[in-house]
C-alpha cells in the first residue's frame, strides 16, 4: 500500500491528515500489518473532550497484541468514528480511508511539525523490518 | 474432531444411576417450580467414561510430549509430588482445624518459608500469595506500603523493561501507579541511559525480570539496582525465570528487595491451563514487617521431649491477607518434595542444565532462523518466525506446523519487542535425543518454508481439529449451548 504522501506521521505509527483545522487520526499500513487481525478498537476519548499530544486516545487489539492509539495533537476531540468498533477490520483493509478513529481541532497547528512526512515515515518502517 | 459432544451421544431415557428409594415422605414441589423436561444428555456410565477419557487423550501434556513454551517453564513433574501431596495428613486437613492439630502441615510451611529465604537471598518469605501474578501485585503493594510508612508519598512512578511480561503493567496500574515504560538497548538489556533519565524521588521503582523474557540475563543488573536504590527507589524481582538462576544465584544477593517465586514453574508442579499455582513472595530485611500474612513462626521452641510448636503469625506492618486461609497448600506440598528430593546440588544442576539445553539448541537453528539478540542465552531464547526470501510465512504457520511432527508449539508473538517472536524453553528435563528430535522438527520446517509453503500455511494436518480461526474467534464473541433438535 503506497503511504498517501498528504499524511503526518508519530514515530509510534499513528497518521494526521489536516483539512482546514480538523486533524482527523488513524493508525498507519505498518502499524496494521505488524498487529494483523484487528478484532477490537476502543475509542477512550469523547467528542467535546479537550486533549494533550501523546495522551492515549484509543486502545486497539489484534490476535497477537494490544496496543494503545497516541493522540498525535493537542485540541479538542470533534468527531469519532462511531462505526468502528462494529467493524474493527476495516482499520486492516483500508488504514487511511475508512479505518479512520477520531478528528481534532487543532489548538496548536506548531506540534505538527513535529511529525514526520510520508517519505521521511516510509524510510523509518523499511529501517525497523530489518 | 471426531468426538461426538454429550448431547449428540445421548439417547432418550439412557441412565447411568438409580436414586434409591426416598427414605421421607414425598412432598409436593410449588406449582410454579415444576418443569417436564431439563434438556440434560441422558447417557450410561460407559458411554460417560468413555467420551471423557477421549477427550483427555486429544489433550496434549508434559506427561504426552515436550512442551518448549517459553516463559511457562513447562518441565516434567515429578510424580513423587504427587504422592506426597495425597498423604492424608496434608490432604485430609482442614484449614480450621486446631493449630496443635495440623503441625505438620505448618512444619512443612515453616521449612519451606525457610528453604526460599535461602533459595532466593531474603530476609522473609511469606507463602500467601496463590500464583506469579498475585505475588507481583503482592511484592507492588509491599513496595508502595514502604514508602508510605517513610511518609515518602510523592513516589508514583513504576518503571518497566519493554520486554516485561503483561502482567507487571497490569500490577502496576492496580497498585496505583504510573507505568513508565524503559527501552531495551542493542544487546537486549535495560537501556541505562533511560532508566538513569527516570531517576528522581518521584520513582517508586523498578519491575525487572532477569534473565528477561529475551532470555539474557541484564549485563548492567548492578548498575539497574544501584541506580533505582541510589533514587530511594525499590527493585521489584519478577521471579518468572528463576528456573535459570536456582542454585546459582540469589537474587537478594543482587539486590533485589522484593520478589515472586512461582512455585509451579521453577519447583515443579503441575501447571497450565489457569492452575494451580503458588507465588510466594520473599524480601530483604527492609520490607519484612510488611509481608502478608500469617507467615509460619515457631511460638514455643522445642524442649528435649517436644517438638517446636509452629502458629500463625501476622507480621506487624503487613499489607494484609492476599488469599484465604494459607496460601495453595497442596502446591506447597509438591514444591516442598521437590526442594527436598533435589537438595543444594540438585537444584543447581536444574539451572545448569536448563541454561545448557537451552544453548544446546539454540546452536542447533542459529543461522537458519534468525537470532535478533545474538547472546549465549540463559533458560530460553527468542528467534524471528520469519525469512526474507519467504515472506508469506509467519511465526504462528512455524508454530502451527510443529503441531504435525509431535511437538507443542513454542511461545509466539512475545516478547512484543522481537518481529514474530518464537520464544523457546525446553527446561532441564529432557533429553539429548528430546532436543535433536524438536531441533530436526524446525530445520526441516525451515526448508519446507522454501520447496511447499502451502504445507506450512495448511497446517496442522494431524491433530483433532484443523487450524482454528481466530480472528472469528476473537471477534464474534457468542458461545452457543447447542442441543439437538433445537
Amino acid at each position: 500500500m503506497t503511504t498517501p504522501a498528504n499524511l503526518k506521521f508519530m514515530t509510534s505509527d499513528e497518521w494526521v491528515k489536516l483539512e482546514g483545522n480538523v486533524a482527523t487520526v488513524g493508525i498507519s499500513d505498518y502499524a496494521q500489518n505488524q498487529l494483523s487481525d484487528i478484532v477490537f478498537v476502543e475509542i477512550t476519548v469523547a467528542v467535546g473532550d479537550q486533549v494533550k499530544k501523546n495522551a492515549v486516545g484509543a486502545t486497539i487489539e489484534s490476535v497477537k497484541a494490544a496496543a494503545d492509539v497516541n493522540i498525535p495533537v493537542s485540541g479538542k476531540v470533534v468527531e469519532i468514528n462511531e462505526a468502528i468498533s462494529q467493524s474493527p477490520e476495516v482499520i486492516n483493509s483500508d488504514p487511511y480511508g475508512a479505518g479512520w478513529l477520531f478528528k481534532i481541532e487543532l489548538a496548536n497547528p506548531g506540534e505538527l511539525d513535529t511529525l514526520m512526512d510520508a517519505a521521511a515515515y516510509d524510510q523509518y518502517c523499511a529501517e525497523r523490518s530489518h | 474432531m471426531t468426538e461426538p459432544t454429550v448431547f449428540e451421544m445421548s439417547s432418550p431415557g439412557r441412565c447411568g444411576f438409580k436414586f434409591p428409594a426416598p427414605d421421607v415422605p414425598a412432598a409436593p414441589l410449588p406449582q410454579g417450580f415444576v418443569r417436564q423436561s431439563l434438556n440434560l444428555p441422558e447417557l450410561s456410565e460407559v458411554d460417560v467414561i468413555r467420551h471423557f477419557t477421549h477427550l483427555s487423550q486429544l489433550n496434549y501434556s508434559i506427561d504426552g510430549g515436550f512442551y518448549p513454551l517459553g516463559s511457562c517453564t513447562m518441565k516434567y513433574n515429578p510424580k513423587v509430588n504427587e504422592e506426597t501431596a495425597r498423604l492424608p495428613g496434608f490432604a485430609h486437613a482442614h484449614p480450621l482445624q486446631p493449630i496443635e492439630t495440623v503441625q505438620g502441615c505448618l512444619a512443612l510451611m515453616f521449612e519451606l518459608q525457610e528453604w526460599l529465604k535461602e533459595i532466593g537471598g531474603f530476609a522473609g518469605v511469606s507463602l500467601q500469595p496463590s500464583a506469579g501474578a498475585q505475588g507481583e501485585l503482592t511484592g507492588v503493594l509491599i513496595i508502595r506500603a514502604y514508602h508510605r510508612s517513610r511518609g515518602d508519598t510523592r513516589r508514583n512512578k513504576m518503571l518497566l523493561p519493554d520486554s516485561a511480561h503483561g502482567t507487571n503493567p497490569a500490577t502496576t496500574a492496580m497498585a496505583g501507579f504510573e507505568v513508565i515504560p524503559l527501552p531495551t538497548d542493542a544487546r537486549g538489556n535495560v537501556d541505562l541511559q533511560v532508566l538513569l533519565s527516570h531517576c528522581d524521588d518521584t520513582l517508586a521503582g523498578l519491575m525487572l525480570t532477569n534473565p528477561n523474557t529475551l532470555g539474557l540475563f541484564d549485563e548492567n543488573l548492578l548498575e539497574v539496582v544501584e541506580a533505582v536504590h541510589k533514587a530511594g527507589g525499590l527493585v521489584y524481582g519478577d521471579g518468572a525465570n528463576l528456573n535459570a538462576l536456582v542454585g546459582v544465584a540469589r537474587p537478594g544477593d543482587l539486590g533485589i528487595d522484593v520478589m515472586h517465586y512461582n512455585l509451579h514453574k521453577t519447583f515443579s508442579t503441575p501447571h497450565g491451563g489457569g492452575g494451580p499455582g503458588s507465588g510466594p513472595v520473599g524480601v530483604a530485611e527492609h520490607l519484612v514487617d510488611f509481608l502478608p500474612g500469617p507467615l509460619v513462626k515457631i511460638v514455643e521452641e522445642a524442649t528435649e521431649e517436644m517438638p517446636p510448636l509452629y502458629g500463625l503469625v501476622m507480621p506487624p506492618y503487613t499489607i494484609g491477607r492476599v488469599k484465604s486461609f494459607y496460601g495453595q497448600f497442596g502446591v506447597l506440598v509438591r514444591a516442598y518434595t521437590y526442594i527436598n528430593m533435589l537438595g543444594p546440588d540438585g537444584l543447581r544442576k536444574v539451572a545448569e542444565y536448563a541454561v545448557l539445553n537451552a544453548n544446546y539448541l539454540l546452536s542447533k537453528l542459529k543461522g537458519k532462523y534468525s537470532l535478533p539478540y545474538d547472546r549465549v542465552c540463559m533458560h530460553e531464547f527468542v528467534l524471528e518466525g520469519k525469512w526474507d526470501d519467504c515472506p508469506e510465512i509467519h511465526a504462528l504457520d512455524i508454530a502451527k506446523r510443529l503441531m504435525d511432527y509431535g511437538f507443542h508449539p513454542p511461545t509466539n508473538y512475545f516478547p512484543l519487542i522481537v518481529h514474530e517472536a518464537l520464544m523457546i524453553e525446553p527446561t532441564e528435563t529432557e533429553s539429548k535425543q528430546t532436543l535433536d528430535a524438536f531441533a530436526d522438527a524446525l530445520l526441516k520446517i525451515a526448508e519446507e518454508a522454501r520447496a511447499n509453503p502451502q504445507v506450512l500455511k495448511d497446517a496442522p494436518h494431524s491433530t483433532p481439529v484443523r487450524r482454528l480461526d481466530e480472528v472469528k474467534a476473537a471477534r464474534d464473541l457468542v458461545l452457543c449451548c447447542w442441543t439437538p433438535g433445537q
